[in-house]
């Protein structure tokens, strides 16, 4: 089958910001694509342009089969698209945001009130029906949000940072929603911050700087990364840290609880004993050991990596 | 069908979110009636009771009557005689009249060789509009009913269609347009602005809506007030300051509706170009102002300048006050004002188009 979403060289500059540098996409259909980056690192950008919302500088865009932005317009009944913020009427209760919505996406009306009883049952809505949106916690407007995205049943869900403003609870709740849809053979892109978000996606496009820096199912990323992760548990975390400061390879420290988490080369020959002979004269009693990589290593490994190499570049 | 459901759900949503806004329902009715109360009781450009100094030098039985008719005209008020020239110049300059008349020892040869002023008026011109007065008093025939030949220059005013020379009867009509403008030019300008303001604009244009459904839907309500604001100025009008419609009220209504077409593709065209809804009121108000002041709402058109007058020509309030003003004055019909209606049609397409133009379904 043909990939949902297909990009090639995809970029766009503001300016003289670039945004998104070229980015290649193959979004599988009936599944969670998931963009994993900071902010700032091109998301929201390649979602608008994916659909039709702004225009690319370069690149080539296929959304369903059409061309985008030249059928940006044909594409939009078979699209449902969740903005960062949310973006329907707060002073319209929950029950006519619905409604207005499915009237704009032209469901006939029979079809509407079938639809919207549908999506307050299955979204929980039926208890703030009658509530304006204006007064809603934020997984309620979340939920809200889905059901306004969802009731013409699109072919591909765009939602970009769904669940930033969104309790724990909420967002587990919402991921039920999405594997829902997605059984039911909707293609959801996501972007998202959030490393255990990133992880219940199928696949995975990590941005940084407008590029991807990594792309491939979770489990694959975690299992491939280009780094030797290593925990270093000790007593005084503020003189190992000075003492792995003279180890040049080292790639990032990061501190959790009362444990380091140093990513190394991946090609580095014996990692472990390099850092306990750097830790040796200042905490003799450090632990160190080898430890399986998460997501955020992989984020860190790979972003590290790009920032560096880039530097290097500007540095030549 | 769809296409017009579209349509009607945009303005049906646009409806409710007006009618829960409750101040915004108070300014659609309280704009023109606080308006048109302010402007009909306070502009007034009659002038009345002007008090006013005589130096009567001839003392004699005709001046003593051209005083006499002088004081009849409601134009002037308390009338103090002043013994000398200086005495005359001193109330005026400590503002005890604002007028002095002076009335030539030889008052009846003037009239009758007609050649030389028999009178002579002395405006205070620190004050607006006494020049008026003057010229008002000019005209007023005394000289003739004093039983002497007319003089050469018998000055006579005839003022029609509004024969009691009230302000209010002026003021009224183009009223109307002065509070189209205001409120129709900042409605449909914030009303878009806010949308994108709070985001929903982003959504919007995801869907299958068109722009021309957006615009369209968006604006059909404020069509609908416009309506509703022009009913209650006339209405107001017609019960408080007594302005009759003479006129074809279905004239009146056409070209009231052409003249909110216009202004509301302004406020669209503001709402393509201003990201904030600050932005949008302080550019409403940039084109509100000359519109106020330069339609021939205020000052006559006729005394500006040449490119004051172009500019003015670019104001679709200039047009509609000449519009309303000969349907409800003069019992004009639109035929007669068809360069009028002309003029606005042109500039409601190209506001329009413009618009339409800027506004693209992208945020880019």
């Amino acid at each position: 089958m043909t990939p949902a979403i297909s990009a090639r060289g995809l970029a766009r500059h503001f300016g003289k910001v670039i945004a998104v540098d070229g980015i290649d996409l193959d979004v599988p259909r009936a599944q969670i694509y998931g963009f994993l980056g900071p902010n700032g690192s091109g998301k929201s950008t390649t979602i608008r342009m994916l659909c039709g919302l702004l225009v690319p500088t370069r690149g080539t865009v296929d959304v369903l089969g059409y061309a985008v932005p030249r059928d940006a317009e044909i594409l939009r009944r078979k699209l449902g698209y969740m903005t960062q913020r949310f973006s329907l009427w707060e002073d319209l209760t929950v029950e006519e945001n619905l409604e207005f919505m499915g009237r704009v996406y032209g469901i006939d009306r029979a079809l509407r009130r079938e639809r919207i009883r549908d999506r307050v049952a299955n979204y929980d809505l039926a208890a703030i029906a009658s509530q304006r949106a204006g007064t809603l916690s934020g997984g309620e407007r979340q939920r809200l949000a889905l059901a306004a995205a969802t009731l013409h049943n699109p072919e591909l869900l765009l939602l970009d940072e769904p669940t930033s403003a969104v309790d724990p609870q909420s967002r587990r709740d919402f991921w039920e929603n999405l594997f829902a849809l997605v059984a039911r053979g909707t293609t959801i892109l996501v972007s998202t911050h959030y490393m255990d978000e990133a992880e219940r996606c199928h696949r995975l496009a990590i941005l940084d700087l407008g590029r991807v820096a990594a792309e491939g199912e979770p489990k694959v990323l975690v299992r491939d990364i280009d780094a030797a992760v290593i925990e270093i548990e000790c007593g005084d975390l503020v003189a190992a840290r000075r003492a792995l400061g003279s180890v040049p390879a080292i790639r990032s420290i990061a501190q959790l609880g009362n444990r380091l988490r140093v990513l190394m080369p991946r090609d580095a020959r014996d990692p472990e004993r390099e850092l306990r002979a750097a830790l040796a004269p200042h905490c003799p009693e450090a632990r160190v050991e080898r430890v399986a990589a998460s997501l955020e290593d992989v984020f860190v490994a790979a972003t590290r990596l790009r920032r560096e190499s880039a530097t290097r570049e500007r540095a030549a | 069908m769809i296409w017009f459901a579209r349509l009607f759900a945009i303005a049906a949503k646009e409806v409710r979110q007006l009618s829960r806004d409750r101040i915004t329902v108070g300014l659609i009715v309280g704009i023109p009636t606080i308006q048109l109360l302010l402007f009909g009781y306070a502009i007034n450009f009659d002038v009345r009771g002007v008090s006013t100094a005589v130096l009567d030098q001839a003392r004699t039985s005709l001046s003593r009557r051209l005083v006499g008719d002088l004081g009849a005209t409601q134009v002037l008020g308390e009338i103090r005689q002043a013994g000398s020239e200086r005495e005359l110049r001193r109330l005026i300059q400590r503002g005890d009249a604002n007028v002095g008349i002076v009335i030539a020892p030889d008052v009846e040869r003037r009239i009758a060789e007609g050649d030389r002023a028999a009178m002579q008026i002395l405006v205070d011109g620190s004050r607006p509009a006494l020049e008026n007065v003057a010229q008002g008093l000019t005209g007023i025939p005394l000289l003739r009913r004093a039983g002497m030949p007319a003089p050469h220059r018998p000055v006579e005013i005839i003022v029609a269609y509004n024969p009691a020379k009230r302000t209010a009867v002026q003021i009224v009509p183009a009223l109307c347009g002065v509070i189209l403008t205001m409120t129709m030019v900042i409605f449909t300008a914030s009303a878009i602005v806010r949308e994108r303001e709070r985001g929903n604009l982003e959504l919007l244009i995801t869907t299958p809506v068109s722009v021309v459904q957006l615009m369209t839907g968006k604006l059909l309500p404020y069509v609908a007030i416009g309506l509703i604001q022009t009913t209650l100025i006339l209405v107001l009008g017609y019960w408080l300051f007594d302005v009759p419609v003479t006129g074809s009220l279905v004239d009146l209504y056409l070209g009231a509706l052409l003249f909110i077409a216009a202004s509301l593709s302004l406020g669209l065209l503001i709402s393509t170009v201003a990201r904030t809804q600050f932005q949008a009121m302080q550019m409403a108000i940039v084109t509100m102002l000359p519109s106020i002041l330069m339609s021939g709402f205020m000052f006559p058109f006729e005394g500006m300048p040449k490119a004051a007058q172009w500019i003015a020509q670019v104001l679709p309030l200039t047009h509609f006050n000449e519009i309303i003003r000969g349907i409800v004055l003069r019992g004009a019909t639109l035929w007669d004002m068809r360069p009028e209606l002309a003029k606005l049609a042109v500039f409601l397409a190209v506001t329009l188009t413009l618009s339409i133009k800027r506004f693209h379904k992208r945020l880019d």
